[in-house]
Protein backbone atom coordinates (compact mmCIF):
# COMPACT_ATOMS: atom_id res chain seq x y z
CA UNK A 1 0.00 0.00 0.00
CA UNK A 2 1.08 3.51 -0.05
CA UNK A 3 3.03 4.34 2.90
CA UNK A 4 5.28 7.03 3.31
CA UNK A 5 8.08 5.11 1.78
CA UNK A 6 6.25 5.04 -1.83
CA UNK A 7 5.22 8.67 -0.95
CA UNK A 8 9.09 10.05 -0.65
CA UNK A 9 9.96 7.52 -3.73
CA UNK A 10 7.38 9.19 -5.95
CA UNK A 11 8.29 12.59 -4.20
CA UNK A 12 11.92 12.20 -5.96
CA UNK A 13 10.45 11.25 -8.82
CA UNK A 14 8.45 14.05 -9.51
CA UNK A 15 11.08 16.45 -8.85
CA UNK A 16 13.23 14.04 -11.45
CA UNK A 17 10.68 14.38 -14.00
CA UNK A 18 10.01 17.83 -13.74
CA UNK A 19 14.04 18.49 -14.06
CA UNK A 20 14.39 16.24 -16.92
CA UNK A 21 11.36 17.71 -18.99
CA UNK A 22 13.26 21.02 -18.58
CA UNK A 23 16.31 19.73 -19.95
CA UNK A 24 14.28 17.76 -22.64
CA UNK A 25 12.89 20.47 -23.60
CA UNK A 26 16.36 22.40 -24.18
CA UNK A 27 17.72 19.44 -25.94
CA UNK A 28 14.83 18.93 -28.79
CA UNK A 29 14.26 22.58 -29.62
CA UNK A 30 18.02 23.96 -28.55
CA UNK A 31 20.54 21.27 -28.27
CA UNK A 32 19.75 19.51 -31.55
CA UNK A 33 20.13 21.07 -35.02
CA UNK A 34 17.90 22.47 -36.92
CA UNK A 35 16.80 19.53 -39.48
CA UNK A 36 18.17 20.71 -43.19
CA UNK A 37 14.60 19.70 -45.47
CA UNK A 38 12.05 19.70 -43.13
CA UNK A 39 12.89 22.53 -40.61
CA UNK A 40 11.82 22.94 -37.26
CA UNK A 41 9.27 20.42 -37.93
CA UNK A 42 11.64 17.26 -37.37
CA UNK A 43 11.92 18.56 -33.57
CA UNK A 44 8.28 17.34 -33.25
CA UNK A 45 10.42 13.18 -33.91
CA UNK A 46 11.86 13.76 -30.26
CA UNK A 47 8.41 13.58 -28.92
CA UNK A 48 6.63 11.27 -31.09
CA UNK A 49 9.30 8.57 -31.19
CA UNK A 50 9.70 8.17 -27.31
CA UNK A 51 5.88 8.21 -26.99
CA UNK A 52 5.43 5.43 -29.60
CA UNK A 53 7.99 3.53 -27.87
CA UNK A 54 7.00 3.95 -24.31
CA UNK A 55 3.18 3.18 -25.28
CA UNK A 56 4.13 -0.48 -26.82
CA UNK A 57 5.68 -0.77 -23.69
CA UNK A 58 2.60 -0.30 -21.69
CA UNK A 59 1.13 -2.25 -23.80
CA UNK A 60 3.22 -5.49 -23.38
CA UNK A 61 3.01 -4.52 -19.69
CA UNK A 62 -0.90 -4.91 -19.50
CA UNK A 63 -0.60 -8.18 -21.45
CA UNK A 64 1.63 -9.67 -18.91
CA UNK A 65 -0.29 -8.43 -16.21
CA UNK A 66 -3.32 -9.40 -17.49
CA UNK A 67 -2.22 -13.08 -17.95
CA UNK A 68 -0.51 -13.35 -14.68
CA UNK A 69 -4.11 -11.74 -13.23
CA UNK A 70 -5.97 -15.06 -14.62
CA UNK A 71 -3.36 -17.76 -12.96
CA UNK A 72 -2.94 -15.46 -9.90
CA UNK A 73 -5.90 -13.58 -9.72
CA UNK A 74 -4.16 -11.23 -7.21
CA UNK A 75 -5.75 -7.68 -7.41
CA UNK A 76 -2.22 -6.23 -7.82
CA UNK A 77 -1.94 -7.37 -11.16
CA UNK A 78 -5.28 -6.33 -12.26
CA UNK A 79 -4.45 -2.76 -10.64
CA UNK A 80 -1.48 -2.77 -12.93
CA UNK A 81 -3.28 -3.87 -16.17
CA UNK A 82 -5.64 -1.17 -15.37
CA UNK A 83 -2.67 1.55 -14.88
CA UNK A 84 -0.44 0.33 -18.15
CA UNK A 85 -3.72 0.43 -20.07
CA UNK A 86 -4.65 4.10 -19.25
CA UNK A 87 -0.91 5.19 -19.80
CA UNK A 88 -0.47 3.14 -23.01
CA UNK A 89 -4.11 4.99 -24.56
CA UNK A 90 -2.28 8.47 -23.11
CA UNK A 91 1.24 8.06 -25.22
CA UNK A 92 -0.41 6.27 -27.65
CA UNK A 93 -2.44 9.59 -28.16
CA UNK A 94 0.50 11.83 -28.25
CA UNK A 95 1.80 9.51 -31.03
CA UNK A 96 -1.91 10.07 -32.96
CA UNK A 97 -1.27 13.68 -32.17
CA UNK A 98 2.19 14.86 -32.93
CA UNK A 99 2.06 12.52 -36.39
CA UNK A 100 -0.50 14.39 -38.01
CA UNK A 101 1.31 17.87 -36.87
CA UNK A 102 4.30 16.81 -38.23
CA UNK A 103 2.52 14.99 -41.67
CA UNK A 104 1.04 17.87 -43.07
CA UNK A 105 3.72 20.19 -43.84
CA UNK A 106 5.87 17.33 -44.72
CA UNK A 107 3.52 14.98 -46.49
CA UNK A 108 0.82 18.04 -47.54
CA UNK A 109 -1.86 15.34 -45.80
CA UNK A 110 -2.88 14.79 -42.05
CA UNK A 111 -3.55 11.51 -42.29
CA UNK A 112 -2.87 8.32 -44.68
CA UNK A 113 -3.83 5.03 -44.49
CA UNK A 114 -0.27 3.62 -44.41
CA UNK A 115 0.38 0.07 -42.42
CA UNK A 116 2.07 1.76 -39.79
CA UNK A 117 -0.56 4.93 -38.99
CA UNK A 118 -3.64 2.44 -39.35
CA UNK A 119 -2.25 -0.40 -37.01
CA UNK A 120 -1.04 2.58 -34.16
CA UNK A 121 -5.17 3.78 -34.64
CA UNK A 122 -6.38 0.28 -34.63
CA UNK A 123 -4.23 -0.47 -31.23
CA UNK A 124 -5.41 2.98 -30.01
CA UNK A 125 -9.03 1.87 -30.38
CA UNK A 126 -8.47 -1.58 -29.02
CA UNK A 127 -7.23 -0.39 -25.72
CA UNK A 128 -10.04 2.44 -25.73
CA UNK A 129 -12.18 -0.87 -26.03
CA UNK A 130 -10.44 -2.27 -23.21
CA UNK A 131 -10.69 0.87 -20.90
CA UNK A 132 -14.58 0.82 -22.34
CA UNK A 133 -14.96 -2.78 -21.23
CA UNK A 134 -13.50 -1.84 -17.86
CA UNK A 135 -16.34 1.28 -17.50
CA UNK A 136 -19.22 -1.34 -18.11
CA UNK A 137 -18.32 -3.74 -15.74
CA UNK A 138 -19.82 -3.14 -12.70
CA UNK A 139 -18.64 -5.59 -10.57
CA UNK A 140 -15.32 -5.67 -9.52
CA UNK A 141 -14.05 -9.60 -9.85
CA UNK A 142 -16.04 -9.50 -13.09
CA UNK A 143 -14.22 -6.42 -14.44
CA UNK A 144 -10.93 -7.73 -13.54
CA UNK A 145 -11.24 -11.06 -15.39
CA UNK A 146 -13.45 -9.71 -18.26
CA UNK A 147 -10.51 -7.30 -18.81
CA UNK A 148 -8.00 -9.37 -18.33
CA UNK A 149 -9.17 -11.67 -20.95
CA UNK A 150 -9.97 -8.89 -23.30
CA UNK A 151 -6.13 -7.26 -22.68
CA UNK A 152 -5.49 -10.65 -24.26
CA UNK A 153 -7.38 -10.33 -27.25
CA UNK A 154 -6.32 -7.18 -28.00
CA UNK A 155 -2.08 -7.95 -27.42
CA UNK A 156 -2.51 -11.05 -29.71
CA UNK A 157 -4.70 -9.19 -32.73
CA UNK A 158 -2.04 -6.47 -32.71
CA UNK A 159 0.26 -8.23 -34.94
CA UNK A 160 -2.11 -9.81 -36.76
CA UNK A 161 -3.53 -6.31 -37.73
CA UNK A 162 0.18 -5.57 -38.60
CA UNK A 163 0.66 -8.03 -40.85
CA UNK A 164 -3.16 -7.13 -42.89
CA UNK A 165 -2.01 -4.19 -44.17
CA UNK A 166 1.89 -4.64 -44.60
CA UNK A 167 1.51 -4.75 -48.09
CA UNK A 168 0.49 -1.40 -48.31
CA UNK A 169 2.66 1.19 -49.11
CA UNK A 170 4.30 2.50 -46.86
CA UNK A 171 5.41 6.32 -46.94
CA UNK A 172 5.88 6.43 -43.62
CA UNK A 173 10.02 6.87 -42.44
CA UNK A 174 11.34 3.35 -41.38
CA UNK A 175 12.30 2.95 -37.45
CA UNK A 176 15.43 5.20 -37.82
CA UNK A 177 16.91 3.47 -34.80
CA UNK A 178 17.15 0.37 -36.22
CA UNK A 179 18.50 1.11 -39.37
CA UNK A 180 21.31 3.87 -38.32
CA UNK A 181 20.39 6.70 -40.57
CA UNK A 182 19.97 8.81 -37.51
CA UNK A 183 22.96 11.66 -37.62
CA UNK A 184 25.06 11.15 -34.60
CA UNK A 185 24.47 14.47 -33.30
CA UNK A 186 20.55 14.44 -33.00
CA UNK A 187 21.16 10.90 -30.83
CA UNK A 188 21.39 12.66 -27.80
CA UNK A 189 18.27 14.69 -27.95
CA UNK A 190 16.03 11.28 -28.65
CA UNK A 191 18.03 9.64 -25.71
CA UNK A 192 17.10 12.11 -23.26
CA UNK A 193 13.73 12.59 -24.57
CA UNK A 194 13.26 8.69 -24.70
CA UNK A 195 14.77 8.59 -20.88
CA UNK A 196 12.25 11.44 -19.61
CA UNK A 197 9.56 9.58 -21.56
CA UNK A 198 10.49 6.49 -19.32
CA UNK A 199 10.00 8.28 -15.93
CA UNK A 200 6.79 10.23 -17.04
CA UNK A 201 5.46 6.53 -17.63
CA UNK A 202 6.90 4.68 -14.73
CA UNK A 203 5.94 7.84 -12.83
CA UNK A 204 2.03 7.96 -13.91
CA UNK A 205 2.30 4.13 -13.63
CA UNK A 206 2.93 4.49 -10.04
CA UNK A 207 0.71 7.15 -9.22
CA UNK A 208 -2.50 5.25 -11.26
CA UNK A 209 -1.79 2.47 -9.35
CA UNK A 210 -1.99 3.53 -5.98
CA UNK A 211 -4.95 5.54 -6.80
CA UNK A 212 -6.64 2.52 -7.67
CA UNK A 213 -5.66 0.66 -4.34
CA UNK A 214 -6.58 3.46 -2.39
CA UNK A 215 -9.85 3.42 -4.35
CA UNK A 216 -10.33 -0.58 -4.00
CA UNK A 217 -9.10 0.16 -0.10
CA UNK A 218 -12.17 3.28 0.42
CA UNK A 219 -14.80 0.62 -1.18
CA UNK A 220 -14.27 -2.18 1.29
CA UNK A 221 -14.04 0.08 3.94
CA UNK A 222 -17.43 1.69 2.70
CA UNK A 223 -19.01 -1.54 2.41
CA UNK A 224 -18.14 -2.96 6.06
CA UNK A 225 -19.69 0.56 7.13
CA UNK A 226 -22.87 -0.60 5.83
CA UNK A 227 -22.83 -3.78 7.12
CA UNK A 228 -22.26 -2.28 10.36
CA UNK A 229 -24.99 -0.25 10.79
CA UNK B 1 -16.53 -33.98 -27.96
CA UNK B 2 -18.26 -33.75 -30.91
CA UNK B 3 -21.52 -34.88 -30.74
CA UNK B 4 -21.79 -32.42 -28.07
CA UNK B 5 -20.68 -29.86 -29.81
CA UNK B 6 -23.18 -30.64 -32.48
CA UNK B 7 -26.11 -30.93 -29.22
CA UNK B 8 -25.37 -27.20 -28.18
CA UNK B 9 -25.17 -26.12 -32.40
CA UNK B 10 -28.60 -28.04 -32.96
CA UNK B 11 -30.39 -26.29 -29.98
CA UNK B 12 -29.05 -23.24 -30.98
CA UNK B 13 -30.63 -23.55 -34.58
CA UNK B 14 -33.70 -25.04 -32.97
CA UNK B 15 -34.48 -22.09 -30.96
CA UNK B 16 -33.56 -19.78 -33.66
CA UNK B 17 -36.03 -21.54 -36.67
CA UNK B 18 -39.11 -21.66 -34.54
CA UNK B 19 -38.76 -18.07 -33.25
CA UNK B 20 -36.88 -16.51 -36.05
CA UNK B 21 -36.15 -13.40 -34.38
CA UNK B 22 -32.29 -12.71 -34.91
CA UNK B 23 -32.40 -13.99 -38.85
CA UNK B 24 -35.10 -11.60 -39.73
CA UNK B 25 -33.39 -9.02 -38.24
CA UNK B 26 -29.92 -9.34 -39.64
CA UNK B 27 -31.44 -10.35 -43.09
CA UNK B 28 -34.17 -7.20 -43.08
CA UNK B 29 -30.84 -5.05 -41.77
CA UNK B 30 -28.45 -6.53 -44.31
CA UNK B 31 -30.93 -5.32 -47.11
CA UNK B 32 -31.66 -1.84 -45.62
CA UNK B 33 -27.34 -1.71 -45.65
CA UNK B 34 -27.77 -2.16 -49.27
CA UNK B 35 -30.49 0.37 -49.84
CA UNK B 36 -28.42 3.10 -48.05
CA UNK B 37 -25.03 2.17 -49.98
CA UNK B 38 -26.56 2.14 -53.10
CA UNK B 39 -27.41 6.39 -52.44
CA UNK B 40 -24.41 6.72 -50.80
CA UNK B 41 -22.75 5.55 -53.57
CA UNK B 42 -24.81 6.89 -56.00
CA UNK B 43 -21.64 8.98 -57.74
CA UNK B 44 -19.84 6.01 -58.64
CA UNK B 45 -22.68 3.67 -60.19
CA UNK B 46 -20.57 3.47 -63.51
CA UNK B 47 -17.79 1.45 -61.43
CA UNK B 48 -19.96 0.23 -58.84
CA UNK B 49 -18.45 -3.30 -58.98
CA UNK B 50 -15.42 -1.86 -57.48
CA UNK B 51 -17.18 -0.64 -54.69
CA UNK B 52 -19.25 -3.53 -53.67
CA UNK B 53 -16.78 -6.13 -51.49
CA UNK B 54 -16.79 -2.92 -49.50
CA UNK B 55 -20.29 -2.43 -49.31
CA UNK B 56 -20.98 -6.46 -48.85
CA UNK B 57 -18.55 -6.82 -45.74
CA UNK B 58 -20.02 -3.84 -44.22
CA UNK B 59 -23.47 -5.42 -44.52
CA UNK B 60 -22.31 -8.89 -43.44
CA UNK B 61 -20.35 -7.16 -40.38
CA UNK B 62 -23.25 -5.07 -39.23
CA UNK B 63 -26.01 -7.61 -39.67
CA UNK B 64 -23.57 -10.24 -37.90
CA UNK B 65 -23.39 -8.00 -35.12
CA UNK B 66 -26.95 -7.84 -34.82
CA UNK B 67 -27.19 -12.07 -34.36
CA UNK B 68 -24.08 -11.94 -31.98
CA UNK B 69 -25.81 -9.22 -29.86
CA UNK B 70 -28.82 -12.03 -29.52
CA UNK B 71 -26.78 -14.83 -29.11
CA UNK B 72 -26.11 -14.37 -25.05
CA UNK B 73 -28.73 -11.72 -24.25
CA UNK B 74 -31.35 -14.75 -25.44
CA UNK B 75 -30.01 -17.05 -22.95
CA UNK B 76 -29.98 -14.56 -20.30
CA UNK B 77 -33.70 -14.43 -20.71
CA UNK B 78 -35.83 -17.24 -17.99
CA UNK B 79 -31.77 -17.52 -16.70
CA UNK B 80 -30.96 -20.58 -19.82
CA UNK B 81 -27.56 -19.50 -19.15
CA UNK B 82 -27.16 -21.33 -16.16
CA UNK B 83 -28.66 -23.97 -16.94
CA UNK B 84 -26.60 -24.17 -20.04
CA UNK B 85 -23.52 -23.60 -17.27
CA UNK B 86 -24.80 -26.47 -15.43
CA UNK B 87 -24.36 -29.10 -18.38
CA UNK B 88 -21.08 -31.09 -17.19
CA UNK B 89 -18.98 -30.24 -20.27
CA UNK B 90 -15.87 -27.91 -20.91
CA UNK B 91 -17.09 -24.53 -21.37
CA UNK B 92 -15.35 -24.34 -24.02
CA UNK B 93 -17.59 -27.15 -25.74
CA UNK B 94 -20.16 -24.33 -25.72
CA UNK B 95 -18.06 -21.53 -26.86
CA UNK B 96 -17.43 -23.76 -30.10
CA UNK B 97 -21.69 -24.39 -30.59
CA UNK B 98 -22.70 -21.09 -30.04
CA UNK B 99 -19.92 -19.89 -32.26
CA UNK B 100 -21.07 -22.26 -34.91
CA UNK B 101 -24.50 -21.57 -34.62
CA UNK B 102 -23.73 -18.09 -35.04
CA UNK B 103 -21.88 -19.21 -38.12
CA UNK B 104 -24.56 -20.36 -39.60
CA UNK B 105 -26.85 -17.98 -39.46
CA UNK B 106 -24.43 -15.54 -40.54
CA UNK B 107 -23.55 -17.53 -43.54
CA UNK B 108 -27.70 -18.18 -44.22
CA UNK B 109 -28.07 -14.29 -43.80
CA UNK B 110 -24.85 -13.30 -46.24
CA UNK B 111 -26.24 -15.49 -49.16
CA UNK B 112 -29.70 -13.50 -49.19
CA UNK B 113 -28.01 -10.65 -48.45
CA UNK B 114 -25.34 -11.18 -51.20
CA UNK B 115 -28.68 -12.34 -53.62
CA UNK B 116 -30.22 -9.08 -53.14
CA UNK B 117 -26.74 -7.30 -54.11
CA UNK B 118 -26.64 -9.15 -57.31
CA UNK B 119 -30.32 -6.98 -58.41
CA UNK B 120 -29.63 -3.79 -56.40
CA UNK B 121 -26.20 -3.29 -58.00
CA UNK B 122 -26.58 -5.51 -61.63
CA UNK B 123 -23.86 -8.11 -60.51
CA UNK B 124 -23.47 -11.08 -63.01
CA UNK B 125 -21.41 -14.02 -60.77
CA UNK B 126 -21.31 -17.32 -62.54
CA UNK B 127 -17.52 -18.93 -62.24
CA UNK B 128 -16.64 -16.95 -59.63
CA UNK B 129 -19.07 -18.58 -57.06
CA UNK B 130 -17.42 -20.86 -55.36
CA UNK B 131 -14.57 -18.85 -54.34
CA UNK B 132 -16.82 -16.67 -52.91
CA UNK B 133 -18.43 -19.43 -50.94
CA UNK B 134 -14.75 -19.70 -49.90
CA UNK B 135 -13.98 -16.37 -48.48
CA UNK B 136 -17.14 -16.20 -46.86
CA UNK B 137 -16.61 -19.03 -45.04
CA UNK B 138 -13.34 -18.23 -43.99
CA UNK B 139 -14.29 -14.77 -43.13
CA UNK B 140 -17.56 -15.56 -41.19
CA UNK B 141 -15.96 -18.03 -38.92
CA UNK B 142 -13.11 -16.06 -37.92
CA UNK B 143 -15.66 -13.44 -37.77
CA UNK B 144 -17.51 -15.77 -35.18
CA UNK B 145 -14.55 -16.64 -33.82
CA UNK B 146 -14.25 -13.46 -32.24
CA UNK B 147 -17.64 -12.38 -31.90
CA UNK B 148 -19.07 -14.94 -29.59
CA UNK B 149 -16.44 -14.34 -26.97
CA UNK B 150 -16.89 -10.89 -27.21
CA UNK B 151 -20.61 -10.95 -27.15
CA UNK B 152 -20.45 -13.25 -24.20
CA UNK B 153 -18.16 -10.45 -22.68
CA UNK B 154 -20.63 -7.88 -23.56
CA UNK B 155 -23.57 -9.16 -22.08
CA UNK B 156 -22.68 -8.79 -18.62
CA UNK B 157 -22.17 -5.20 -18.93
CA UNK B 158 -24.05 -2.24 -18.42
CA UNK B 159 -24.27 -1.67 -21.89
CA UNK B 160 -24.58 -4.72 -23.64
CA UNK B 161 -26.25 -3.62 -27.15
CA UNK B 162 -23.75 -0.76 -27.35
CA UNK B 163 -20.76 -1.97 -26.11
CA UNK B 164 -20.30 -5.14 -28.71
CA UNK B 165 -19.63 -3.53 -32.21
CA UNK B 166 -17.28 -1.11 -30.10
CA UNK B 167 -15.02 -4.28 -29.06
CA UNK B 168 -15.66 -5.89 -31.73
CA UNK B 169 -14.71 -4.12 -34.73
CA UNK B 170 -11.35 -3.00 -33.82
CA UNK B 171 -9.99 -6.58 -33.32
CA UNK B 172 -11.91 -8.17 -36.41
CA UNK B 173 -10.12 -5.49 -38.50
CA UNK B 174 -7.98 -7.97 -39.91
CA UNK B 175 -10.79 -10.00 -40.84
CA UNK B 176 -12.77 -7.30 -42.27
CA UNK B 177 -9.59 -6.28 -44.12
CA UNK B 178 -8.77 -9.11 -45.87
CA UNK B 179 -11.94 -10.49 -46.85
CA UNK B 180 -13.06 -7.04 -48.41
CA UNK B 181 -9.43 -7.52 -50.31
CA UNK B 182 -10.18 -11.34 -51.37
CA UNK B 183 -13.42 -10.14 -52.53
CA UNK B 184 -11.94 -7.65 -54.79
CA UNK B 185 -9.77 -9.49 -56.46
CA UNK B 186 -12.83 -12.31 -56.95
CA UNK B 187 -14.68 -9.52 -58.50
CA UNK B 188 -12.75 -7.49 -60.04
CA UNK B 189 -10.00 -9.44 -61.61
CA UNK B 190 -9.02 -12.33 -63.54
CA UNK B 191 -5.77 -13.63 -62.09
CA UNK B 192 -6.45 -15.33 -58.60
CA UNK B 193 -3.33 -16.32 -57.43
CA UNK B 194 -2.96 -13.17 -55.53
CA UNK B 195 -6.15 -14.53 -53.09
CA UNK B 196 -3.40 -16.44 -51.33
CA UNK B 197 -1.92 -13.68 -49.03
CA UNK B 198 -5.53 -12.67 -47.90
CA UNK B 199 -6.62 -15.92 -47.41
CA UNK B 200 -3.68 -16.90 -45.49
CA UNK B 201 -4.19 -14.30 -43.02
CA UNK B 202 -7.87 -14.96 -42.55
CA UNK B 203 -7.32 -18.29 -42.06
CA UNK B 204 -4.25 -17.64 -39.51
CA UNK B 205 -6.74 -15.25 -37.64
CA UNK B 206 -9.27 -18.23 -37.40
CA UNK B 207 -7.18 -20.41 -35.84
CA UNK B 208 -5.44 -18.05 -33.34
CA UNK B 209 -8.82 -16.74 -32.19
CA UNK B 210 -10.51 -20.00 -32.17
CA UNK B 211 -8.11 -21.63 -30.22
CA UNK B 212 -7.90 -18.66 -27.96
CA UNK B 213 -11.70 -17.78 -27.19
CA UNK B 214 -11.88 -22.35 -26.62
CA UNK B 215 -9.08 -21.38 -23.77
CA UNK B 216 -10.34 -18.23 -22.34
CA UNK B 217 -13.96 -18.47 -22.90
CA UNK B 218 -14.34 -20.21 -19.11
CA UNK B 219 -13.68 -16.94 -17.81
CA UNK B 220 -15.96 -14.46 -19.58
CA UNK B 221 -18.92 -16.74 -18.15
CA UNK B 222 -21.01 -15.84 -15.30
CA UNK B 223 -20.82 -18.41 -12.39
Amino acid sequence: MHDRGQGRLDLMLGVLLFAGMILALYMAFLQAPREKTMGDVQRIFYFHVPAGITGLTAFAINFAASLIFLVRRNRFWDNLALASAEAGVLFLSIVLVTGPLWAKPVWFVWWTWSPRLTSSLVLWMLYVAYLLIRNYVTDPDRRAITSAVFGIVAFVDAPIVWFSIRWWRDIHPSPMLETGGLSPVMRPALWTCWAVFQILFVYLLRRRFFLESARQDVEWLQRRVDLAR
Amino acid sequence: MLAKVWTIFRKDLLIELRTKDSINAMVFFGIVMLVIFNFALESMRDSIRSAVPGVLWAAFAFSGTLGLNRMFAAEKENSCLQGLLMIPVDRGIIYLGKMLAAAAFMMLTEVVIFTFSLVFFNLTVWREIPYLVLVCFVGTLGFTAVGALLSAISVNTRMREVLLPLILFPVVLPILINAVEATAIILNTIDYRALQLPLTIMTVFTIVFLTLAYLLFEYVLED
